[in-house]
Formats: structure tokens, C-alpha cells, sequence
């Protein structure tokens, strides 16, 4: 059955609002991304070298990577090939399909670990203006809704206003914020953090960090000793290693996956911006490039615009005008 | 290091081709699609780097290089003359009104380093122009934005507007200027709210604030690792608001910054500054010379050269040189290079800059501890001053009683001391080859790097 079939038979019943947020967020890129296929398959009465080299800059132009897009075209030569496909408008859905498959490489659960009847701590990292401390006002904003009980922790001793940025968050969800002056030891506050939630019996525990960029090799080591102290003081924690990517980053996103997953053990990517931002490509590069999967996606700046990240509502919401009309 | 994997890609690409005598066509189509992949990889746009590809073709095809003796040298040359010419002309100043204040808006999305680059060009403005400006705090939206500016001007020693977070920006933007004409500001820095560019209303906003404002400079803060979508972030603002400038931030990160290229191309607004780190001081201007080498990896010879000479002064280096010819060269005289370098700046950063280290097996991707660097203080801090003179004097018991001054172990102080005297050697050698005596092989080793 082709991906479109199976998206209608899964989506039509459900016009829920996830759905409707998805694509409510991701219509700049549906717009730009479909409108280019569309276009491209009208202007060519045949599947030719010209046909692939023009798509393959769509897809560049949506940020999906250079590596991961020869892999792509790669794989829909041969199957133009196999199936001898001629008319392009045949090969629209064989797009679609594949890219679906892309996006589902080795499916991953991509619901937190929450842990039932203990401290949940999760550890959120990232490079300098990516939006982790609007992030983990949003992922608070959803533990409180969900009657637990939250403590934020002032990580980002660095940048400065970042203390009070979080406090202000800490006040608009109903979240206890515990904080050091600025300068003070990361490591050191995470550690108060931890003890105060303890007693206080919070459910999450959600620690932020400062934001650095990936090749401060200092930097990243104290981002692995905070890890450490988390991980001596409870017992299989982190549980979460949240690592927030801006959407509207190209390339160096997998260098930010990669350098972050090796300091440390990054279990799931929150992506941001994604609404902001007609390239939302890199959720595709990420999926086929690095075994970390992606989590969250921030669809806009309301407080429920953070959404758990769902691949074929992610695919069905990027092509649904696309493929209008056909079966 | 910025744009370091686009210099890799074009040099293995380019090596193929530097030894060859003659090319053909096919030589040129193979290297102009390595160089295709280079620039996308690096986040260039693709229309420009279409643009691109195909002047260099054109240039490269043409007997310019066909018939020259070393077409791999031309090549180079080809594409580094089009990357330069690409990323504008001269480097640019900063207005100056004719009648004071000055007024510069900080415009930009959200995160891409808008209040850090607000205070850095203020303090820019102060050290480098001796200017006396004014921080307008006027990103009312934000949780904390206000603080983080106050915080900077804390920092900097510098008086920072605001009307608290109730006040709307345009009336924060008019109360600015009044205030900053009163106490007698020579510059007006008004750091506005973020922005994702879908958002019609704010942009609105920002208009409203120009309206009033009426200001001499916009400068559109760009993060350096934005992909494909830069374009149309500097083509939006720019349609709306008249940029004047672009200020590329995050660019001491590994990110390509084939962002810099493309907008330069397509929205045409000249680069006038880079953010070069996360310190107040760590903005440059932007040189599209530099930048170009810096992409080819010929090196940024010319920020090193640059760096070396704001920190040592003339008459010192005369009397090391001296000392470094004659072999007298001690603990203290060494100690005192450690200052030197450490005020240049990071050293991978350094390193980086040199020419063609990215290539070098011991220098690519080393990795400096900064650590290491106050180790080595300690150990010298810890001898007399006649072991730091002669250091040929320091025996056993002296070396326990370092190691213990210093609190490092025995086998640090050992090692110090072996690659002083090496490096006393090198030196010598060194010295003696600019003379056109005989050569060695063999690298200059410093202590600090294992």
C-alpha cells in the first residue's frame, strides 16, 4: 500500500488538533517544499537526468543535506528505473513513499521516559540561541498541566538574564526554579537542584544548561561532569537528554548531534522554530544521518506549540495539499 | 573553526588537480561538481551556488587556465577571486549621523545573538571609535531580555535604557533618544525584540520604531549556522526594514558559513561585523579577504599578524630575538611569552589561523587545555629565581621541591624541564637556519602541547 493510502486511511478519522497543529506549523515548509515538486513534476513531460538534478536542489534548498539527498535520488533513479517510470507524475508518490521510509528508518520511540512513581531528571543541551529555556518553560507547562509536580533548575549560570528568564517561566507554569548568583558552578546548582527536588517529592526535575557551541572542548567537559553528578546522585538518571536544534540551522545541526551525543549520551532531539521556517529538511537529515531520534518539535510560540514528534503526521502534514486528489 | 570543512573539501579536491600539467574538460566538471557539493554542504545557497559554479567553469574552461603552466594554482586562484568577490568589496565602517546620536538598530530572529551583539558593539564603540553610547533595552517581549542587557551594561560599565517591560518599544525608542541627547550620547544602540519573520505584527512593530527612531544604521544579527533559509531572513528584513548591515554571529563555532556567501549575493547588504565568541571583546569587523583565504585554507594570516601586534611590543620582541639567538633564553623570559599568548586569545583558535594547519598531522584538530597552561605557571612560579635563570642547576631534590611547590607530580616537572631545553635547542637551530646554516628536521615542540 503506498504511504498516501495508509496516511488517508490513518489521518481522515482523526482531524484532531495534533493533526491540525502539525500543519498549522509546518505549512511554510508544505507550502514551499510542494509547491517546487509540483511545479517541477508540470514542467517535465519526462523522468530524465535533468528531472533528478532539479529535484535534488529542492531538496537541498529544504535543508535536507547533501549527503542524505544523493542517498535519496540514489534510490529513486533505481526505482524510476526497476518500475520503468517515464511520466513524472507517476513518480510523485514514489517520492513521497520514500521520503516516508526515510523519515521511518529504524522507528524509535519517541515518547519521553517518563518515570512513574520516582524523579524523573531531564537534562536539556544545546548550542547558544537555540531556545532551551523557552523549551523547558513549554515541557514544564505540560508536566504541571498533567497534575506533576516540576522543579526547574538554573543551569546556565553564563549568559546573562538567563537566571531570571527561567525564574519568569518557573512563575508562569507553577514551577519551583532553584538557582545560584550568576558564575556560579553548573555542576553546583544541579546538585542543589537535585537534593531540593528530592525533598520537596517533585515528579520532573528539569535542568538547564548554558548554551554553548560544540567545538569549546572545556565547555563540553563541563557539560559531561554535570552529567556525571546527575548521574551519581540518582540512580539511572538523566533519563532525558533532551538536545534542543533550531530548525532553521543547516548542516552544522549534525555536527551539534553529533558532538553533543558524544559528551553526553543524547537520548532524543527537541526541535524548535520548525513554524518559523520553510526548511524543515533537517528533521530528514537527522532521521537518515544519526541514530538519535527526534522527540519534540516546537510548531509555534503558544505554550501548547510544543508537540511530541510523530513521523507520518510529520510526512502526511508536509504533503497533504501535494498529493490532493490522488489515491 | 569557520568555513574549515569547505576549505578541506576544495583542497583534497584541488590537490588532485595541483600536480596535473595540463587539464581537461572532463578534470574541470569532476572538480567544479566537487566544488558544487563543498559550497551546499557548507549551507550556501543553491541559486548561488549555481551562480557561482558556473562563472568558475567558465573562468576555468577558458584558456586562462587551460594553457597556463599550473592549472591547479589557477584554479585557485579562479575560486578564490570569485569567493572574495562575492562576499563584497572593502570592509565597512559605521555611520556617523551629522547631528548626534547615532542611532544603530539591532534587528534579527530570535536567537541568533541580537543583546549579546548589542553589548559587544558597544563596548566595540567605546574601546575601538571612543564613543560614548547608550543601551536601549527595548525587547519587551522576552522573559529576562531587559535583565540580560542591564546585566551587559553592568558588565561593560555602561548606562542602559529601559521603561520596564509595560512600556511599549516605540515610546521606549523615543524616551531613548531624548535621554540620550540630554546626557550627551554620542551613539544610541536599541536592542529590539526577536523575531521569528513570519510574524507580520512585530515586524510592523519594528517599522513603527524606524518611523520614529529614524535611525542611521540597521544591522540584521544573523546566526552564521542558519542553512538555506538565510536568504530569505535577510531578503524579509531587508524588504522591510532597509538593512544597512549584517552582523554574523556564533562564527567561532565549527559551522561552515555558507550563510555569509549567500547573503551577500542574494540580499545585498554588506557584512560589517563577525561575533567571534562569547566574550564582550569578541567582535571584528568583517574582511572579506581574510574570509575568502580563511575558506581555501591559505590561513588568516593577516587577524594573527594582527593580534600578535595589539598584544607584544616592538622592543620586547627585539631583545627575545636576541635572546633566542644567543641561547640565553630562560624560565622568565618564557613565562613571559605564556602571558603574550595567552592574551592573543585561545590558542586552538590560533592555531587555526595559521596556514595550512588544518592539514598538518599534529596541528589538525589539536586540541589545547588551557589548563595545561597555568600547570606550566605553576611549575615555573615554583623555582627560585636562579633556577629560572640557569636552569641547567636544577637537580634532584630541586625538582622534588618544584613538584611540591607547584602541586604537580615529579614526572610534569621532568617533562617542563627536557622541553625547555629542547626547545632552547630548537631555537638555536632555528636562528642559525634564517642565516642559511644547516636545516633539521623536525617540528618546534612547546611544552604545553602533548
Amino acid at each position: 500500500m503506498s504511504f498516501f493510502k495508509r496516511m488517508r486511511e490513518k489521518f481522515a478519522q482523526q482531524t484532531d488538533a495534533v493533526t491540525e497543529r502539525f500543519k498549522q506549523g509546518l505549512a511554510k515548509t508544505r507550502n514551499s517544499f510542494s509547491a517546487a515538486v509540483n511545479d517541477l513534476v508540470k514542467r517535465y513531460r519526462k523522468v530524465n537526468e535533468e528531472f533528478f538534478e532539479e529535484l535534488e536542489e529542492i531538496l537541498i534548498s529544504a535543508d535536507v543535506g547533501v549527503s542524505t539527498v544523493l542517498d535519496l535520488i540514489d534510490v529513486l533513479k533505481d526505482e524510476a528505473r526497476e518500475k520503468n517510470i517515464q511520466d513524472p507524475n507517476e513518480l510523485k508518490s514514489v517520492i513521497t513513499d520514500k521520503l516516508a521510509e526515510f523519515l521511518n528508518k529504524g522507528e524509535r520511540d519517541t515518547r519521553l521516559n517518563i518515570q512513574e512513581g520516582a524523579m524523573t531528571v531531564i537534562l536539556v543541551v544545546g548550542v547558544n540561541g537555540v531556545g532551551k529555556t523557552t523549551t523547558i518553560g513549554k515541557l514544564a507547562y505540560r508536566f504541571v498541566n498533567e497534575g506533576k509536580k516540576v522543579v526547574l533548575a538554573a543551569g546556565d549560570t553564563f549568559r546573562a538574564g538567563a537566571i531570571q528568564q527561567l525564574e519568569v517561566w518557573g512563575e508562569r507554569v507553577g514551577a519551583d526554579v532553584i538557582k545560584h548568583q550568576e558564575g556560579a558552578d553548573p555542576s553546583a546548582v544541579i546538585f542543589d537542584a537535585i537534593q531540593s527536588a528530592r525533598s520537596k517529592q517533585a515528579d520532573v526535575l528539569i535542568c538547564d544548561t548554558a548554551g554553548r557551541l560544540q567545538n569549546k572542548v572545556n565547555l563540553m567537559k563541563e557539560l559531561e561532569k554535570v552529567r556525571k553528578v546527575i548521574a551519581r546522585e540518582v540512580p539511572n538518571a538523566p533519563h532525558e537528554v533532551l538536545l534542543v536544534l533550531d530548525a532553521t540551522t543547516g548542516q552544522n545541526a549534525l555536527s551539534q548531534a553529533k558532538v553533543f551525543n558524544e559528551a553526553t549520551n543524547v537520548t532524543g532531539i527537541a526541535l524548535t522554530k520548525l513554524d518559523g521556517t520553510a526548511k524543515g529538511g533537517i528533521v530528514l537529515a537527522i532521521r537518515h544521518e544519526l541514530d538519535i531520534p527526534v522527540k519534540l518539535i516546537g510548531l509555534g510560540e503558544q505554550m501548547e506549540d510544543l508537540q511530541q514528534f510523530d513521523a507520518d503526521a510529520f510526512v502526511y502534514s508536509l504533503f497533504s495539499n501535494m498529493l490532493e486528489g490522488e489515491v | 573553526m569557520a568555513f574549515e570543512g569547505l576549505a578541506d573539501r576544495l583542497q583534497t579536491t584541488l590537490q588532485k588537480i595541483r600536480g596535473k600539467g595540463k587539464l581537461t574538460e572532463s578534470d574541470v566538471n569532476e572538480m567544479m561538481r566537487e566544488v558544487r557539493l563543498a559550497l551546499l554542504e557548507a549551507d550556501v545557497n543553491f541559486k548561488v551556488v549555481k551562480d557561482f559554479v558556473k562563472r568558475v567553469k567558465e573562468r576555468a574552461i577558458g584558456q586562462e587556465i587551460l594553457q597556463s603552466l599550473t592549472p591547479g594554482q589557477q584554479v585557485v586562484k579562479v575560486v578564490h577571486d570569485e569567493l572574495k568577490q562575492l562576499m563584497g568589496g572593502e570592509q565597512s565602517k559605521i555611520a556617523v549621523a551629522a547631528r548626534p546620536p547615532t542611532v544603530i538598530m539591532m534587528v534579527g530572529l530570535q536567537g541568533a545573538g541580537k543583546t549579546t551583539t548589542s553589548g559587544k558593539l558597544a563596548n566595540y564603540l567605546r574601546k575601538k571609535l571612543n564613543r560614548n553610547p547608550l543601551l536601549v533595552a527595548a525587547d519587551v517581549y522576552r522573559p529576562a531580555a531587559i535583565d540580560q542587557l542591564k546585566t551587559l551594561g553592568k558588565q561593560l560599565n555602561m548606562p542602559v535604557f529601559s521603561l520596564g517591560d509595560e512600556a511599549s518599544p516605540v515610546e521606549i525608542a523615543k524616551q531613548a533618544l531624548e535621554k540620550a541627547k540630554e546626557d550627551h550620547h554620542d551613539y544610541v544602540i536599541i536592542d529590539t525584540a526577536g523575531r521569528l519573520h513570519v510574524d507580520e505584527e512585530l515586524m510592523q512593530e519594528l517599522s513603527d520604531m524606524k518611523e520614529v527612531a529614524n535611525p542611521n544604521e540597521i544591522f540584521l544579527v544573523v546566526d552564521a549556522m542558519t542553512g538555506q533559509d538565510a536568504v530569505n531572513v535577510a531578503t524579509h528584513f531587508n524588504e522591510q526594514l532597509d538593512v544597512t548591515g549584517v552582523v554574523l554571529t556564533k562564527l567561532d563555532g565549527d559551522t561552515r558559513g555558507g550563510a555569509a556567501l549567500s547573503i551577500r549575493a542574494v540580499a545585498d547588504t554588506p557584512i560589517k561585523f563577525v561575533g567571534m565568541g562569547e566574550k564582550l571583546d569578541q567582535l571584528e569587523p568583517f574582511h572579506p579577504e581574510r574570509m575568502a583565504s580563511r575558506i581555501l585554507g591559505m590561513g588568516d594570516v593577516l587577524t594573527l599578524i594582527e593580534k600578535a601586534q595589539a598584544n607584544i611590543d616592538e622592543q620586547k620582541a627585539k631583545e627575545l630575538e636576541k635572546k633566542m639567538r644567543t641561547a640565553t633564553f630562560t624560565f622568565d623570559d618564557f613565562l613571559e611569552q605564556l602571558g603574550h599568548v595567552k592574551k592573543m586569545g585561545p590558542l586552538d583558535e590560533l592555531i587555526a589561523m595559521i596556514p595550512g594547519a588544518n592539514r598538518m598531522k599534529g596541528l589538525k584538530n589539536i586540541q589545547v587545555d588551557e589548563k595545561q597552561l597555568a600547570h606550566v605557571e605553576a611549575i615555573i612560579q615554583s623555582m627560585t629565581r636562579e633556577e629560572k635563570m640557569r636552569p641547567e642547576i636544577i637537580n634532584a631534590s630541586r625538582r622534588k621541591r618544584i613538584a611540591a611547590g607547584s602541586g604537580r607530580p615529579l614526572q610534569e616537572v621532568n617533562r617542563l624541564i627536557k622541553q625547555f631545553e629542547e626547545m632552547k635547542k630548537m631555537m638555536k637551530q632555528i636562528t642559525g637556519m634564517q642565516k642559511g646554516k644547516g636545516r633539521k628536521k623536525g617540528g618546534l615542540q612547546f611544552p604545553f602541547m602533548q
